[in-house]
């Protein structure tokens, strides 16, 4: 392989080579330092006289004597069946100490897009053990639902809990969790390996980790490389997988930092204006196939800078993702955990993986007769600090009240607290129950006859 | 998409000399504008959007990793056009014509590139039955003959642009879209098939002013800010409230007789969605799967940017194709800020001076002109058909004061916003009645005297003003609580909230409730301004508010959304209301 030493110039992450023969497009690149080290890098712009390198690690110690390489190919990734339980850096080495991986097969990064046509419907329903999740904004096999919180907020624990309980109730099918961290610190990326550990869940599992203090720019390619090996595990093996990516604030950091480099025209708050289409690239690879056994699921990790959840990042993520689980500050001021506020939150697919022979015939009414009388309550207690309770109607006094029943109970629950999904709609209707029937008036007869507590319970006496 | 090799012109064989994403420079090019071009070994698909010098700048329509200078580069002459003819129904098309059920065939579930596929079949046989008469004089556009397409008749048609001539033969069998099935006197050949270039309108004989409604089913579509048929709208909204959901909508139940569909730089699973439930939704017109009446364009997020930009022309040229034959169609594009933006990143790209937010100067013309093709026309062989065009729109932060949503509310006649607040506490469909409008309300007010009832009109704007007046009362109870309110004025806060609760509010997910029909609206509105008038009537007879929100009837009438054959339920329930408030009137 021949090797240039033609750099004319270095800014941040980008290396531009000069007289080369024709490169390729996204080739991945070696460049040798002189002490013998290799750094990588990927083609962004080639053309006759100049060819624009992205370095995937730190810049530090390439300079105008390096050399470069370029390897003809495009990035790819050995997979294998021995990964599971392999804790790999945010570059895809090993770094638990462990052999090389094997390689079955080795995999383009960037993923080509799976056809419309060929993909199948998310259907099977994930029970998260999570009130708010199962209940209100259901999690659906083959879906991606990003967790927005803020920083300081306990959205690893929320992720931990997801990531142990969740199951599809009566399957056996095999599952995989892929985990990978994106500039989260040591002690945070401890928290989790520690609860993988302690459950069991190492086995099952593909961990990539990039820290807050390894390049900023290996980021880039951390996600694809995870998601990867999960399309590789659920595709050709089969496996249902969970892909944990945490945090992708850091990746769109990251891709800002790039953007800059390369001193783009930049969009909103300095953000690239590619951005909805290179996070379309990362999210969308989750879904099932049409006649496949296996599916990816994703959960990405994001927080949102200042609580702002109009920010660029969750924007654009909420635009694409199927659904958001929003992690709200005042709820977890109170006391609340979770602190998942559902207001804001959603889960798109909600409907395909709920109602008769999936979970129950009463859930979307049920849902969405607390969202409706949450939310009135929760209105109410802006007037109640104007007016007092006093000046309040019975019906609302009973909103109220609803409001701060829902999140002490239903809202409420504990860190290793599994509940079903009966748990969940009974609970629901008990707290539905506090409110004149008259005034459920997103449920039908039918159901009300039917589940309702006190009126279920007056019909049996009779 | 199929492009055929123009034989009359010598084309030169260019070389790439630059490769940056989806915009690719070669030199050495005989090109024009808007060129379809063969980028590198594999032939990708491009198209010339730039010439500078001896630089071409090409925007490829499929991924150019791995590509590199000196690779060959060969015009096509053509410029970027559909394949129209039987067989555009029911299918499932990417930005640029290839129909993804082929590409899963030829390259498995994954979408690789450089594959191409012809936008319509070019084996199957369809029955030809003709319709031009030996010796006929026939004009552009005219109708040469029919063919059962699924339940709909496609005409088969004499392409705009041919030149008028005599019918010499005209043959009636099983045909391939190729084969001729029409002869002229003076020798021209005719298939069943014809291209268009996608960026060109298809010209009609007159644009005339929309007079019908296009019927959704959706009560405050229909009721409160209708489209009509060849009208605009954009429906602006954050994520997750309800754009992709309202567009779904309408393309089930609106009473157009074709839907096109495109799905612009949005999510994979929506259009899967689509494929899986529209051949087992039926028509509540015709009872036939709503499959058959449909096409789909399908550019997901994570297809590339290029022929995301091209799936709107692609779209809209099919829809003005059966609108020519004369019928009404309706397309909805979700989402146009998604081909705005890739406008923007093309044009970032070519490294043009930037406008507002990075967008090109020229966005608010793409946008207006691409809006212009909507309409109610008579076509060039005098059938009347329309395009009605749908825009969703995704404003960064739900902000709109963004360019895309300003320069689109500057051209479309009806705005259905989507507010955050109401889609959070789950009032579906989330569009504010404040906020929207519709600028065909008094076009169609004679349709809805003659077809739904005289009083329509008027029982319209009462439900306007009452919403209206319960914004202005909602500032005060903000203020000092709901029981310091005049007691008539509770009594319209109560009025109010039956309007957004039981008339506003629909749910897309129940069987029922999905779909309601122009009567059962009336109906519905009726009722709640029966309660209404009783209400104050009672108020003035010196029945407490307290009391009127108590009545029973009230609180079952929310149950007629969800039952089919409402009428005699309604019945019951308007009869029960009367009794109720005679006996509060007299004990009052
Ligand atoms: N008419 C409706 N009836 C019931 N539910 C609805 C209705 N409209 C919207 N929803 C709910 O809102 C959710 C989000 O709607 P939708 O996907 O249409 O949002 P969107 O505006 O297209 O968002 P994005 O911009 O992210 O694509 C749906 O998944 C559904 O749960
Ligand atoms: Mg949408």
């Amino acid at each position: 392989m021949k090797e240039y030493r033609t750099i004319s110039k270095i800014a941040g992450p980008l290396v531009f080579v000069e007289k080369t023969e024709p490169v390729a497009y996204q080739e991945l690149v070696n460049i040798v330092l002189y002490d013998g080290t290799i750094k990588r890098g990927q083609v962004l712009d080639t053309s006759d006289d100049l060819v624009v390198v992205q370095v995937f690690e730190t810049t530090t110690g390439i300079g105008k004597d390096s050399g470069i390489r370029f390897t003809g190919e495009t990035i790819k990734m050995p997979v294998g069946k021995d990964m599971l339980g392999r804790i790999l850096s945010g570059g895809g080495k090993p770094i638990d100490g462990g052999p090389e991986i094997v390689p079955e097969k080795r995999l383009d990064i960037t993923g080509a897009a799976i056809n419309p046509y060929a993909r199948g419907m998310p259907a099977d329903f994930i029970q998260t053990g999570i009130s708010t999740i199962d209940g209100t904004n259901t999690l659906v096999r083959g879906q991606k639902l990003p967790i927005f919180s803020g920083a300081g907020l306990p959205h690893n624990n929320v992720a931990l809990q997801i990531a142990r309980q969740a199951k599809v109730p009566g399957s056996t099918e095999s599952f995989a969790v892929v985990f990978a961290a994106m500039g989260i610190t040591k002690e945070e990326a401890n928290y989790f390996m520690q609860d993988f550990e302690r459950t069991g869940a190492l086995e099952h599992a593909v961990v990539f980790l990039n820290l807050a203090d390894d390049p900023a720019v290996e980021r880039i390619i951390t996600p694809r490389l995870a998601l990867t090996t999960a399309e590789y595990l659920a595709f050709e093996l089969g496996m249902h997988v969970l892909v944990i990516l945490t945090d992708m604030t850091n990746y769109c950091e990251a891709l800002r930092q790039i953007g800059a480099a390369r001193e783009e025209v930049p969009g909103r708050r300095g953000y690239p204006g590619y951005m909805y289409t290179d996070l379309a690239c990362i999210y969308e690879r989750a879904g099932m196939i049409k006649g496949q056994k296996g599916s990816v699921t994703q959960i990405p990790i994001l927080t949102m800078p200042g609580d702002d959840i109009t920010h660029p990042i969750p924007d654009l993520t909420g635009y694409i993702t199927e659904g958001q689980i929003v992690v709200n500050r005042d709820l977890h001021r109170k006391g609340i955990y979770p602190p998942i506020n559902v207001l804001p939150s959603l889960s798109r697919l909600m409907n395909l993986g709920i109602g008769p022979g999936k979970t129950r015939d009463d859930h979307k009414k049920v849902s969405d007769q607390m969202y409706a009388g949450y939310a009135e309550g929760n209105d109410l207690r802006g007037l109640v600090a104007i007016v007092g309770k006093d000046a309040l109607s019975e019906r609302d006094r009973l909103l109220l009240e609803f409001a701060d029943l829902f999140e002490n109970r239903f809202v409420r629950q504990g860190y290793d607290e599994d509940r079903t999904i009966e748990d969940t709609l009974n609970l629901g209707w008990e707290l539905l129950s506090t409110l004149p029937v008259e005034q459920l008036t997103r449920i039908d007869r039918e159901l009300i006859n039917k589940y309702h507590p006190k009126i279920k319970a007056g019909a049996k006496k009779e | 998409m199929e492009v055929k090799e123009k034989k009359t012109k010598e084309t030169k064989q260019g070389v790439l000399k630059r490769i940056a994403g989806p915009v690719v420079t070669a030199v050495n090019l005989d090109a024009h504008m808007y060129d379809v071009v063969k980028v590198g070994k594999e032939e990708l698909m491009g198209e010339v959007i730039k010439i500078e010098g001896a630089n071409v700048i090409i925007q490829v329509y499929e991924d150019t990793s791995g590509i590199r200078p000196g690779e060959p580069v060969s015009n096509t002459g053509l410029s970027l056009a559909v394949e129209l003819g039987p067989g555009l129904l029911t299918s499932i098309y990417d930005g640029i014509q290839r129909p993804l059920a082929v590409l899963v065939d030829k390259m498995g579930n994954f979408i690789e590139r450089g594959v191409s596929a012809p936008g319509l079949s070019h084996e199957k046989k369809w029955t030809f039955k003709p319709v031009a008469k030996v010796g006929q004089t026939i004009e552009p556009g005219a109708i040469l003959g029919e063919v059962q397409e699924t339940n709909i008749v496609h005409k088969v048609m004499l392409p705009p642009n041919a030149k008028p001539g005599k019918v010499k033969e005209i043959k009636t069998g099983d045909f391939t879209v190729d084969e001729t099935i029409c002869v002229l006197e003076d020798g021209r050949e005719y298939p069943m098939i014809q291209r268009w270039p996608v960026r060109i309108p298809r010209p009609v004989k007159e644009k005339l002013n929309p007079t019908i409604p296009l019927i959704t089913g959706q009560r405050i579509l229909d009721g409160l800010f209708p489209i009509a048929k060849g009208g605009t709208a954009a429906i602006p909204g954050p994520f997750g409230s309800g754009k992709t959901v309202t567009q779904q909508q309408l393309a089930k139940w609106s009473d157009a007789e074709i839907v096109v569909y495109i799905g612009c730089g949005e999510r994979g699973n929506e259009m899967t969605e689509v494929l899986t439930e529209f051949p087992h939704l039926e028509d509540p017109k015709s009872g036939k799967p709503l499959m058959e009446r449909t096409v789909l364009i399908a550019n997901t997020s994570n297809m590339p940017v290029a022929a995301r930009e091209a799936s709107v022309y692609t779209g809209i040229t099919i829809a003005e194709y059966f609108r020519d034959m004369g019928y009404d169609v309706s397309l909805m594009a979700d989402s146009t800020s998604r081909w705005a933006e890739a406008m923007r990143e093309i044009s970032s790209r070519l490294e043009e001076m930037p406008g507002e937010e990075g967008y090109p100067a020229y966005l608010a013309a793409r946008l207006s002109e691409f809006y212009e093709r909507a309409g109610l026309v008579t076509a060039l062989n005098g059938a009347g058909g329309s395009v009605s065009v749908i825009g969703a729109v995704s404003p960064p932060g739900g902000d709109f004061s963004e360019p895309v949503t300003q320069n689109t509310l500057r051209i479309v006649k009806v705005f259905w916003a989507l507010d955050a607040k109401l889609s959070q506490r789950r009032h579906f469909p989330a569009i504010n009645w404040l906020n929207s409008y519709s600028l065909y309300l008094e076009t169609l007010q004679s349709y809805y005297d003659k077809e739904v009832s005289p009083d329509w009109n008027k029982i319209r704007s009462w439900a306007m003003e009452v919403l209206q007046k319960e914004a202005e009362l909602q500032e005060i109870v903000q203020l000092v609580g709901s029981d310091a309110l005049p007691e008539a004025e509770q009594v319209t806060i109560e009025v109010a909230r039956m309007i957004r609760e039981i008339f506003l509010q629909q749910n897309a997910y129940d069987a029922v409730d999905t779909f309601c029909d122009m009567t059962k609206q009336y109906d519905m509105m009726k009722a709640i301004k029966t309660f209404a008038d009783l209400s104050y009537a009672a108020q003035l007879a010196g029945v407490s508010p307290a009391q009127i929100i108590a009545v029973k009837a009230k609180g079952e009438l929310p149950q007629i959304k969800f039952i089919k054959d409402y009428k005699p339920e309604l019945a019951k329930i308007e009869k029960q209301m009367d009794d109720e408030f005679n006996t509060l009137r007299s004990a009052a």
